[in-house]
């Protein structure tokens, strides 16, 4: 029996960073037509590893094969004169570029504009991937702007496509778009190279799993075979603990009340909210779903302080308009807010642990005296976050950026919470946090809002906002939909009103 | 004719001299700061080019030849600055600055032996009938070859930046350094180019003060214009068409307040002479307050020191 060769062959790539191993003595195989999963929690070298297959990084030691002949990729254009293509995680867009000049940049020989723009709009065309080439990126969604990307692969033909956490930005409507995407190519004879935390996806879309687990290769199953919990079990090396969800007590009084608010804005990147109304009682987590980009960062800088809407009344915080007051002036009233990004929002990347505790928990903690800081305190009380939620450090010491993802949220998320606020609004608690870390966290969320505070829960990660909350509203151009509880609702129809169906018809051009 | 016409032609004239310099500098660091990088050391570069052409000028006898020089000169700063940023990853602004005392000080030196030294004039282009035309024929059609090459640098800047494949990748690396990075393009290597062009446009702006408009040299011969420059680029939201607009209010402005001097109007003339700079930033700060036009067109990589490696 023979088998057509290997589409990619990697033998024993060995790549080394300063004071870490991020690739040991890995092996890969990857066949024409299949589509293959890489998995791993942050930190497990899946990055590293693509990088050095699309030519970004080079491999310290190890062998490339591609279609059986020893290859050397020297850089990204290297690899797509191969014909590997890689969709980002963070997209690698110009926002004031057009589509087609966008994906011009992507291409070795683009030609010129108005023949690869024809070619854009056939290829979008043949994939059920539409795409104006036209428009300017910043004007569209993200599951748009992942289009672009994928166009952009698609349009040199690619033998191997990777896709580096793809479906975190869509809704679950736009995943399942992608998934049929996806399967027509590996029926074409591309092989799909797929990176995501996403269990139920990789079993539903994957015919092979590799997983990876500090830099090698713990094993490779056949995730159709597996279950979730499995699959997870072999990312972390150790039996899964999934948060309970004790049944919600009696809901007390509003702790947050937000109402009819509507910001303007100057920036033509942002969304304005319109007309946002909701309220957060004590003892209950609310859950906003919605695609990011629809008014979520908006809402956020609304909560917090970091901008004042006009109208004081429009939020409330305990029954008190705070519309007019600042973050610090809002904390005071018993507000606490973790911001969607860690790094330079939610701590200060060079300054250390204890002092990144001290700069939201001085008034409450005390850790000031009289206009002086009490730097024993201050350690003592970082000591405490890292004790109570197990963050993996070398001690209060280290700067903040040293820590991995879900470490420092896990620090952030508990610096917040030992300050036992009466309010607490999260963004996107868990993104790109490992399985272990956000079970923590989830965990943690949810014993606080038993003790008696409100909880409100930005995210785009629907399967999280079903484990933790007690209900669900979703966010849509600015727009928030009525709330409904967790029990009575289902994925399904969370997902239907992200895409925003609800309040008005969609929009004709919305596909 | 009447008297008030006839003076039209040469206030005019002048107006168009008095812009070039601007114009050289601004252009050349539009194309920088569209690359991604902040080179607040245009003033220095100006004084050294114009230092340099000079000297060269003088030593050769051909005006040519001292463009030239200041070209070089221009593009030598621009070299240490590209190497200092980009290359050590040194702070842009704080580099810039240096940049502009180090010149401040270097053409001071340099040109200690040249202060007072006559030099010929730049020859004028005359083409026969056109220049011949009443009022506007000597503004037109009169003027130094400079002065056209670098209304001429307005529609090619424009044309580079828009319609090229070269530019193109010039606006994205500018625009998302990382993304850049990822898609191959190299970074470092395409700011360098850009940071050498502005720094050899700076030199030219300088050579063209010292060998045409003044033409001679003295210390501290840009008297600002670096900075004008700076402010021009932004304010004209990274434009090249509204960069000439700027750069054409300062000349007029300038020219029509040393008219006013002319004219022994009794306002002290330190104040007139603060004019064409306060008039020039006012009316550009009002033309730029629509701050969606600034996030679209600005470059949101502007001034952040790029690492392959991170």
């Amino acid at each position: 029996m023979s088998f057509p060769p290997h589409r990619l062959e990697l033998r024993g790539i060995t790549k080394r960073f300063p004071g870490c191993l991020a690739n040991d003595q890995v092996d890969l195989v990857l066949r024409p037509g299949e589509i293959h999963a890489l998995l791993g929690e942050n930190g497990a070298g899946k990055s590293t590893l693509v990088k050095i297959i699309y030519g970004v990084l080079h491999a310290d030691a190890g062998q490339i094969r591609w279609n059986g002949h020893d290859t050397h990729i020297p850089d990204p254009a290297g690899a797509r004169r191969l014909g590997i293509g890689m969709v980002f995680q963070h997209f690698s867009l110009f926002d004031t570029l057009t589509v087609a000049e966008n994906i011009s940049l992507g291409l070795d020989q683009p030609g010129p504009m108005d023949p690869l723009s024809a070619r854009i709009a056939e290829v979008s065309e043949r994939y059920g991937l539409s795409l104006d080439p036209r428009r300017h990126v910043h004007t569209l969604s993200v599951g748009e702007r992942q289009r672009v990307e994928i166009v952009r692969c698609l349009l040199q033909d690619p033998k191997l496509l990777i896709m580096d956490e793809p479906t975190s930005v869509l809704t679950p409507q736009e995943a399942t778009r992608l998934f049929e995407t996806l399967r027509r190519l590996a029926a074409e004879g591309c092989t799909i190279l797929y990176i995501s935390h996403k269990l139920e996806e990789i079993r539903a879309l994957c015919d092979t799993a590799t997983v990876l687990r500090g830099g090698r290769v713990v094993g490779s199953c056949d995730p159709r075979k597996e279950t979730a919990r499995s699959l997870a079990e072999m990312m972390i090396g150790t039996e899964l603990s999934t948060p309970e969800r004790l049944p919600q007590g009696e809901a007390g009084a509003p702790k947050l009340q937000v109402r009819h608010l509507s910001t303007t804005s100057d920036n033509p990147f942002s969304t304005n909210l319109k007309d946002v109304s909701f309220e957060v009682r004590a003892g209950e987590i609310l859950g906003i779903a919605g695609v990011a980009g629809n008014g979520q960062a908006e809402l956020m800088a609304a909560l917090s302080g970091e901008a004042l809407v006009p109208d004081p009344a429009s939020v409330a915080i305990e029954g008190r308009p705070a519309g007019h007051l600042g973050p610090r002036e809002r904390r005071l009233l018993g507000l606490a807010f973790v911001p969607e990004e860690r790094l330079g929002r939610g701590a200060v990347p060079e300054l250390s642990l204890s002092e990144n505790a001290l700069l939201s928990g001085y008034a409450r903690e005390p850790l000031v005296r009289s206009g002086l800081v009490h730097f024993g305190r201050a350690r003592s009380y970082a000591e405490r976050i890292i004790g109570a939620f197990n963050v993996v450090t070398h001690g209060h010491r280290a700067e903040a950026r040293s820590l991995s993802g879900g470490n420092l949220q896990k620090f952030i998320i508990g610096r917040e919470i030992l300050q036992k606020p009466r309010l607490l609004v999260v963004g996107q608690p868990t993104w790109g946090v490992d399985a272990g870390a956000a079970a923590a966290i989830h965990r943690a969320l949810i014993d606080l809002a038993r003790s008696g505070a409100a909880v409100l829960v930005i995210s785009q990660d629907l399967d999280e906002l079903f484990v933790l909350s007690d209900r669900i509203a979703v966010l849509f151009h600015g727009r928030l939909s009525e709330s409904r509880p967790t029990h009575h609702t289902s994925v399904e129809e969370i997902g239907l009103l992200m895409g925003g169906l609800f309040n008005h018809p969609p929009d004709e051009d919305e596909e | 004719m009447s008297a008030e016409l006839a003076l039209l032609g040469p206030i005019l004239a002048a107006m168009l001299a008095a812009a070039t310099p601007l114009l050289f500098a601004a252009l050349g660091e539009l194309v920088v700061e569209k690359s991604g990088v902040l080179n607040l050391g245009v003033e220095g570069m100006m004084l050294v080019g114009a230092v340099c052409g000079f000297a060269v000028a003088v030593q050769t006898g051909s005006s040519t030849a001292g463009f030239v020089a200041g070209a070089a000169a221009g593009a030598g700063m621009a070299a240490l600055f590209g190497v200092l940023t980009l290359l050590l990853l040194a702070n842009q602004v704080a580099t810039g600055l240096a940049l502009t005392l180090f010149g401040v000080g270097l053409s001071a030196l340099i040109g200690q032996g040249f202060v007072g030294i006559p030099i010929a004039d730049v020859p004028e282009l005359y083409i026969p009938g056109l220049t011949d035309l009443p009022v506007i024929g000597k503004a037109l059609f009169g003027q130094d070859a400079l002065v056209y090459l670098a209304l001429a640098a307005v529609p090619a800047v424009h044309w580079f930046l828009y319609a090229t494949r070269k530019g193109l990748i010039l606006r994205a690396v500018g625009e998302n350094h990382a993304a850049a990075h990822a898609l191959g393009y190299k970074v470092i290597r395409i700011r360098f180019l850009a940071v050498l062009f502005g720094g050899a446009m700076s030199g030219m702006g300088g050579a063209f003060l010292s060998l045409d408009y003044t033409p001679m040299w003295a210390e501290g011969i840009s008297s600002g214009r670096g900075w004008i420059a700076l402010a021009l680029v932004v304010f004209a939201t990274w434009k090249p068409g509204r960069v000439l607009l700027g750069a054409w209010l300062f000349g007029g402005v300038t020219i029509a307040q040393l008219h006013v001097q002319g004219l022994g109007i009794d306002i002290p003339s330190q104040l007139l002479s603060m004019l064409p700079y306060l008039a020039t930033v006012i009316v550009l700060v009002v033309i730029s307050r629509d701050v969606a036009r600034i996030r679209l067109n600005a470059p949101a990589s502007l001034g952040k020191v790029f690492h392959p490696d991170a």
